[in-house]
């Protein structure tokens, strides 16, 4: 379970996020929606202690993100920012071999590479291990980071707009991959999702963010209703009846 | 690592060096730095040696030369792994640790020295002791700057290049304008000092300055895992479990310190640790530090000592360095770029 109580962070006068209080129940896919700039990112990186908060307490598993020791939090939480880049030449096994990092400081054992080689084989990078991280596409060095923070094998794990940069094949298989990780391991993922259509089939819960604020938090079915949706995103949202589950249209804007 | 010698299937490993071939290679490349570096070193003791082969005479005069050896040794050392470190932890590969004002800190000294005790000024700085206190001042500013910049709640790198870079060129002005107010005798002794060069080293200074690059040496060597995670950037390296700040300023306290002590030495060398990094990266095929420290600092020798070996031998104007390390270094790293079109 990850408790947010009373979390700050102030930009400027006018740029604010909070006083967010939520909860988000531990297992399955939480996906937190919303608006550009409405602090999506913000709230997932100050979770992942990637970011400090100017107040309020955030607990992640009865863990205090600010207080814990951050090499005890790396075998608790992974996260993972929108845009990463190396400058280091890594493989992309290199890069995923980071992941046990919190485990193994760096001295990788025969079951670092047992968790190495799961994380590779179940984001589909098998032959492409060998490749260097700038020889791939945007999408496959994507896969390549979601796999790094996979093989950390953490009970929570956060992603900031993973399906950036991939097509519907990998956006869809990331999902489903996701989806198995969360029902198959237990896992409680965080992620931060851009398409609602995407959120509403494979989150357990949705947590819409708007103006710094969490505005409505509950599962896909309340979430996804025309007034919601349109409320949420200030643009008219119809949702149809489609053939696996709900389906928000918003294409014509009127 | 498991390793399964003879099974068709390559095992699967993360390894720096995840093939037999990488391996191979890298111990190669090793192997012929390290024999190219016993080579000149031979050369920079045999040759020109008035003495017969093997006589006491041919010995001592090897053993004199020897001082100059080991400053070559530990300035390839310093400049090498310094450059490398701080290259990791500000996350780019074309900056140098000198950019931080270490070397217009040290021409700054140089001048003031010159400009208020004319040219008595060049030996009022000569000594342990003095030697010394450069090292700490040197250390104490980039200490000073790093605490202040990087302490904050935003604390930011890149200001902190900044303004390394804004003070930098602030002293080299201001010694700029006592070097014109030198009488020209007095400034061509300063000049002399504020080339790159192994005769500006003194032999009384190596007792200290070698257990103080070893020190910083042996600190950054037992950090290169840690090192490696911090390559991968601020975030990375947090959710990995890095105290990331905590990291930053402990290696570019270590890189201060090498970088100090290899310009107290032989004074500004701006272009050898960026040019022997890039050139350590290409050699050593990999990115995992353990395998880059020691390549970048046989490559270090093998620069610094062949340069010395051309102009001591080649163009008889010994000891200054840097001239040939930077124009030979241009055209070899432009040789990299062209010809592989990344660093």
């Amino acid at each position: 379970m990850i408790t947010l109580t009373d979390v700050r962070k102030h930009y400027s006068s006018e740029v604010a996020i909070g006083p967010v209080s939520v909860i988000l129940p531990a297992g399955g896919i939480t996906a937190l929606v919303g608006p550009n700039g409405a602090g999506k990112s913000t709230l997932l990186t100050m979770i992942g202690r990637l970011l400090g908060t100017d107040a309020g307490t955030i607990e992640v598993g009865g863990h205090d993100v600010a207080k814990t020791p951050s090499r005890d939090l790396a075998k608790l939480l992974a996260v993972l920012r929108q845009e990463n880049h190396v400058v280091a030449r890594l493989t992309v096994r290199q890069l995923v071999g980071f992941g046990r990092f919190p485990h193994s400081k760096g001295r990788l054992t025969a079951a670092d590479e047992a968790h190495i080689s799961d994380a590779i084989d179940f984001l589909g990078l098998t032959d492409l291990e060998g490749r260097y991280l700038d020889e791939l596409s945007g999408g496959q060095r994507q896969r390549a980071y979601v796999a790094m923070v996979l093989a950390q094998d953490t009970d929570y794990v956060l992603l900031d707009e993973p399906l950036n940069n991939l097509d519907m094949k990998h956006a869809v298989d990331t999902m489903r991959h996701l989806r198995r990780a969360a029902t198959e391991l237990g896992k409680t993922i965080v992620i931060v999702l851009h398409d609602i259509n995407f959120a509403g089939h494979y989150a357990d819960h949705i947590c819409a963010v708007k103006g710094g604020a969490v505005v409505r938090s509950g599962p896909p079915a309340e979430i996804m209703t025309d007034a919601v949706l349109t409320e949420i995103f200030d643009t008219p949202v119809r949702v149809i009846d489609g053939p696996d589950g709900p389906l928000a249209v918003y294409y014509r804007g009127d | 690592m498991a390793e399964l010698a003879g099974t068709a299937r390559p095992t699967r490993t993360a390894h720096a060096l995840p093939t037999r071939r990488a391996r191979r290679r890298y111990a190669l490349t090793v192997g012929i730095l390290a024999v190219t570096a016993i080579a000149i070193t031979v050369v920079l003791l045999a040759w020109d040696n008035p003495m017969p082969f093997g006589s006491a005479g041919f010995l001592r005069i090897a053993e004199l030369r020897t001082t100059g050896v080991i400053v070559m040794a530990v300035v390839a050392c310093c400049q090498g792994v310094g450059t490398v470190a701080f290259q990791t932890v500000t996350e780019n590969r074309i900056l140098t640790p000198s950019i931080m004002g270490f070397e217009a800190l040290y021409v700054a000294v140089q001048t003031t020295a010159v400009y208020v005790l004319g040219t008595a000024g060049v030996l009022a700085l000569q000594g342990v002791g003095q030697f010394l206190l450069q090292v700490a001042l040197m250390v104490g500013f980039a200490l000073l700057l790093y605490g202040w910049l990087l302490s904050g709640r935003r604390g930011d790198l890149q200001v902190t290049l900044l303004v390394g870079i804004v003070i930098g060129g602030g002293l080299g002005s201001v010694s700029a304008f006592m070097q014109r107010l030198l009488t020209p005798s007095e400034f061509d002794v300063l000049s002399a000092r504020l080339f790159g060069s192994v005769s500006n080293a003194d032999a009384a200074l190596l007792p200290v300055a070698v257990p103080l690059a070893a020190v910083a040496l042996v600190l950054l060597w037992s950090r290169s895992r840690r090192l490696n995670v911090v390559a991968l950037g601020r975030d990375a390296a947090t959710a990995l479990g890095l105290r990331h700040r905590r990291e930053l300023i402990l290696t570019l306290t270590l890189v201060s310190v090498l970088m100090a002590v290899s310009t107290a030495l032989v004074g500004p060398l701006t272009f050898l640790g960026f040019l022997v990094a890039t050139l350590a990266y290409q050699f050593a095929g990999t990115a995992d530090h353990r395998y880059v420290f020691p390549v970048v600092a046989l490559t270090g020798f093998v620069v610094l000592a062949g340069a010395y070996v051309v102009m001591k031998h080649v163009f008889d104007a010994q000891g200054v360095v840097s001239i040939i390390i930077e124009f030979v270094g241009g055209a070899v790293f432009l040789l990299i770029l062209l010809r592989k079109g990344r660093l």
